[in-house]
């Protein structure tokens, strides 16, 4: 199925782009970051992040759907 | 919307303006400014940039929690994203309440709350032409996996 993924900040900058379309049988969030980890080599492991699905915060263990949009949430700083 | 993104500079008056309420007998704000140091790093700038769609979303959720625990009349919070000088406005957060003190306790609780659950990242640009994400130092601490990758956590070194 299809997925998109959005990153920001540090993923953003790992991952070298703000977002992408991708075929994976990833059938949670924590699948599919094992996926990108590998990827795109993020040094952030899945205890330091949060996740996001369809701008709503997610679990790890969610199952997914083709046209879902994942997005990791890497430690917050606002203020 | 009580909580809000603006690329421009923070409008004091006008947020004020909103919290306006004839049972108010007095109003709290903060503003948090851009510091030159942080972690004994001279700071030159700041970029700011927010998953916007979940960001708001928490947002309300977190001033909408304040107006049940504390007994205020209105409350706001406004942060800025994109490039930020010294002294520029990161966030301001208003709360207009008939009593002081729990406009003090609602104003600190939104502050509080939206560094810690909202979903925006902080990048600092120092004086030495390094750079790095607020709060991701220890973020590549012990990656997993054995290859090695350029550390893209602050703090870098261009």
């Amino acid at each position: 199925m299809q997925l998109k993924i959005q990153y920001y900040a540090v993923m953003r900058e790992q991952a070298g782009r703000s977002e992408e379309s991708l075929e994976t049988s990833a059938a949670t969030p924590a699948d599919l970051y094992g996926e990108l980890i590998v990827r795109h080599g993020f040094t952030l492991t899945r205890e330091q992040l949060k996740v996001a699905v369809n701008s709503e915060f997610s679990d790890w263990s969610r199952p997914l759907s083709a046209g879902d949009a994942v997005v990791f949430i890497p430690p917050v700083a606002g203020g | 919307m009580r909580f809000r993104f603006t690329q421009t500079a923070i409008d004091t008056a006008e947020a004020r303006g909103e919290l306006l309420d004839l049972g108010a007998g007095g109003y709290v704000s903060f503003e948090g400014w851009v510091r030159d140091h942080n972690e004994g790093q001279d700071v030159i700038r700041l970029e700011y940039e927010a998953f916007q769609e979940l960001a708001v979303k928490e947002g309300e959720r977190i001033v909408a929690e304040a107006l049940r625990r504390f007994p205020v009349r209105h409350a706001l919070c406004i942060h800025r994203v994109g490039t930020l000088a010294l002294s520029d406005m990161a966030v301001w957060v208003g709360v207009s309440s008939a009593h002081r003190g729990e406009a003090f306790d609602a104003c600190r609780f939104i502050i509080d709350e939206v560094k810690h659950r909202v979903p925006i990242w902080k990048k600092e640009h120092y004086r030495s032409g390094d750079s790095g994400w607020v709060n991701c130092e220890r973020c590549a601490a012990a990656p997993h996996h054995g290859h090695h990758h350029e550390p893209a956590v602050s703090p870098v070194h261009k």
